[in-house]
C-alpha cells in the first residue's frame, strides 16, 4: 500500500484518482482493512452523528496525512509514533472545539465519540503506511480516499440501523408517514444495539467480496 | 544533523509540544466566548422548553427575559435566599448562576447547600421550573421539570445528557418519552413527596393508585431510566420544604 508515487504526474491522473477509489472501494479501510470498526459501531444508530463523524475523519485524516507528509524527513524515526499521536491528538482536539463553537447540537451528540477518533485506527494506518513515504499531494488524496471509504461505510450502517431500528431517517418517522405500523410492523430495536452494527457490516463485507472476486482469498 | 541523535529528538519534541500547544490554546481561547454564550443559550432554552415555550439558539436569551419573570434560590429549609426579577437582584446570588454540580456536592458534604427555583408566566399561567442533575450510565443526565401553579402537578419535562448510548438511554430526550409525564403528580394525596417513577415493564404493572406517579421506562435503557428516576426523586425532594411552605 505503500508504494512510492511518481514525481511529474497530473494531479488527477489515473494512479492520483485510484488512491482515491481504491480506499472507497477494493481497499476500503472497514470493509476489506477491517480498521475503525469500533466507531462504526458507536456511532451509527443514527444518520445524522455518523454524517458528522465521517467528515470529522474527514478532516482529521485529510489535514493529518498532509501535515505528517510535510514533516516526513524531519521526523525521527524512533519517536515517529508519538509525533504522529500528538498531531492526531491536536487535530481531533480541534475539531471538537470548533463543532461546540459552531455545531453545539452536533456536538453534543457526537460527545465522546469525536475525542476517539483520536484512537481510530485508520488515521495512524494512513500517516504509518502512506504519508510517511509519500508526497503531500498524493498523501492527502489517500487521506480524502480512506476517510469517504470509511464514511460511505458509517453511512450506509446508519442508514439501515436508523431505518430499521428507529424507523427513521434523519429523525423523521418514515415508516409512521407511510402508515406501516397500521399494518402491525414493530421497530426492530435489536438493530440499535451495536452487535446488529457488527452483523450489518458484515453483511456489506459479504456483497462486496461476492461481486468483486479479487477480494476472496484462498 | 543526525534524525536520529538523543539531543535532535529531545529538540524536536520540545518544538512540537510547545507548537502544539500554543496552537490549541489560541483556539481555546478564540472559541471558548462562543461556547460559552452556547451553553448559556442551551439552558435558558432548556428552562423554556420545560414551560413549552419554543425557543432557538438566536432567540432564547430575549424570550428568557421575556418568560421567566422571576429566579428565586431557596435553602433547605424552604426559604427563599435570593429573588432576581427585571435585572434586579435581592439577596446572594442569582438562581440562574448557581451551580448544581457544586450544590450537590456541598448537600453530600452535609454542608448548607441553596436549589435555584425560576418563575415563568405565559398567558396568564404561572409555571415553576425546577433543574435537575444527576449520575447516568455514562456520565450526567440532566434535565428541568416544570410545575404548574400547584406545585404538584407536572406541566412539562425535558431531559438531556452527556453521553447514554444512543437509540437506548439517549432516548430519554424524545418528545414521547418526556410527554409521559405531563399531568403526573409529584406528591400522593395524603401529602407525601413520592416523585415520579420511571418504571421497568411500564407504568401499567403498578397498583393504580401508583399509576399516577409513574411513567414506562425506556426498553434496553434500564439503568438510564433508574437514573432518571432517581435524579428527579432527590432533585425534587430538595423543594419539598419550600412547597410545604407555600401551602
Amino acid at each position: 500500500m505503500s508504494e512510492q508515487v511518481q514525481q511529474k504526474e497530473s494531479l488527477f491522473s489515473a494512479k492520483h484518482r485510484r488512491l482515491i477509489t481504491d480506499a472507497i472501494g477494493k481497499d476500503n479501510p472497514i470493509t476489506v482493512q477491517v480498521l475503525g470498526i469500533c466507531s462504526a459501531l458507536a456511532v451509527t444508530a443514527k444518520l445524522e452523528p455518523a454524517i458528522v463523524m465521517s467528515i470529522s475523519v474527514l478532516f482529521v485524516l485529510g489535514a493529518g496525512n498532509v501535515i505528517i507528509s510535510l514533516l516526513r524527513n524531519t521526523i525521527p524515526q524512533r519517536i515517529r509514533i508519538i509525533v504522529q499521536l500528538v498531531i492526531i491528538a491536536a487535530l481531533v482536539i480541534l475539531v471538537d472545539q470548533v463543532l461546540k463553537a459552531y455545531a453545539y447540537d452536533v456536538s453534543k451528540q457526537l460527545s465522546v465519540f469525536v475525542g476517539l477518533i483520536i484512537t481510530n485506527c485508520i488515521i495512524m494506518g494512513r500517516f504509518e503506511a502512506f504519508a510517511m513515504a509519500n508526497k503531500p499531494w498524493p498523501s492527502f488524496l489517500d487521506g480524502i480516499g480512506n476517510s469517504i471509504g470509511y464514511g460511505l461505510i458509517l453511512i450506509i450502517v446508519a442508514f439501515f440501523r436508523e431505518l430499521l431500528g428507529s424507523g427513521s431517517i434523519f429523525g423523521w418517522n418514515v415508516f409512521e408517514a407511510i402508515g406501516l405500523y397500521d399494518l402491525g410492523y414493530v421497530n426492530n430495536g435489536l438493530m440499535i444495539l451495536p452487535p446488529m452494527a457488527l452483523i450489518t457490516v458484515g453483511i456489506i463485507i459479504w456483497v462486496q467480496r461476492s461481486r468483486n472476486p479479487e477480494l476472496i482469498k484462498d | 544533523m543526525d534524525s536520529n541523535s538523543n539531543s535532535y529528538i529531545f529538540i524536536y519534541s520540545v518544538v512540537m509540544v510547545v507548537i502544539v500547544a500554543a496552537v490549541l490554546s489560541t483556539a481555546a481561547t478564540v472559541l471558548k466566548p462562543m461556547q460559552e454564550q452556547n451553553i448559556r443559550n442551551e439552558k435558558m432554552s432548556a428552562i423554556l422548553a420545560s414551560a413549552s415555550i419554543e425557543s432557538t439558539a438566536k432567540n432564547a436569551e430575549e424570550l428568557y427575559n421575556k418568560y421567566v419573570t422571576q429566579e428565586l434560590v431557596v435553602n433547605a429549609n424552604g426559604d427563599i435566599v435570593g429573588t432576581y426579577a427585571n435585572g434586579n437582584l435581592d439577596g446572594d446570588i442569582r438562581a440562574f448562576k448557581v451551580n448544581l454540580k457544586t450544590e450537590q456536592y456541598k448537600q453530600r458534604q452535609g454542608e448548607d447547600f441553596v436549589s435555584p427555583l425560576y418563575v415563568v408566566q405565559n398567558n396568564g399561567e404561572t409555571l415553576y421550573v425546577i433543574p435537575m442533575l444527576g449520575k447516568g450510565l455514562w456520565g450526567p443526565v440532566w434535565g428541568n421539570v416544570a410545575l404548574k401553579e400547584d406545585l404538584n402537578t407536572v406541566a412539562g419535562i425535558i431531559f438531556d445528557h452527556k453521553g447514554e448510548t444512543p437509540g437506548l438511554g439517549a432516548e430519554i430526550t424524545e418528545s414521547g418519552f418526556e410527554h409521559q409525564f405531563v399531568g403526573k403528580t409529584i406528591f400522593k394525596d395524603n401529602g407525601d413527596f413520592i416523585s415520579v417513577k420511571i418504571q421497568k415493564g411500564g407504568a401499567k404493572t403498578l397498583p393504580a393508585d401508583m399509576q399516577n406517579h409513574a411513567v414506562d421506562a425506556i426498553s434496553g435503557g434500564t439503568i438510564t431510566s433508574d437514573a432518571v428516576s432517581e435524579m428527579m426523586k432527590d432533585c425534587l425532594n430538595n423543594y419539598v420544604p419550600y412547597i410545604k411552605n407555600q401551602k
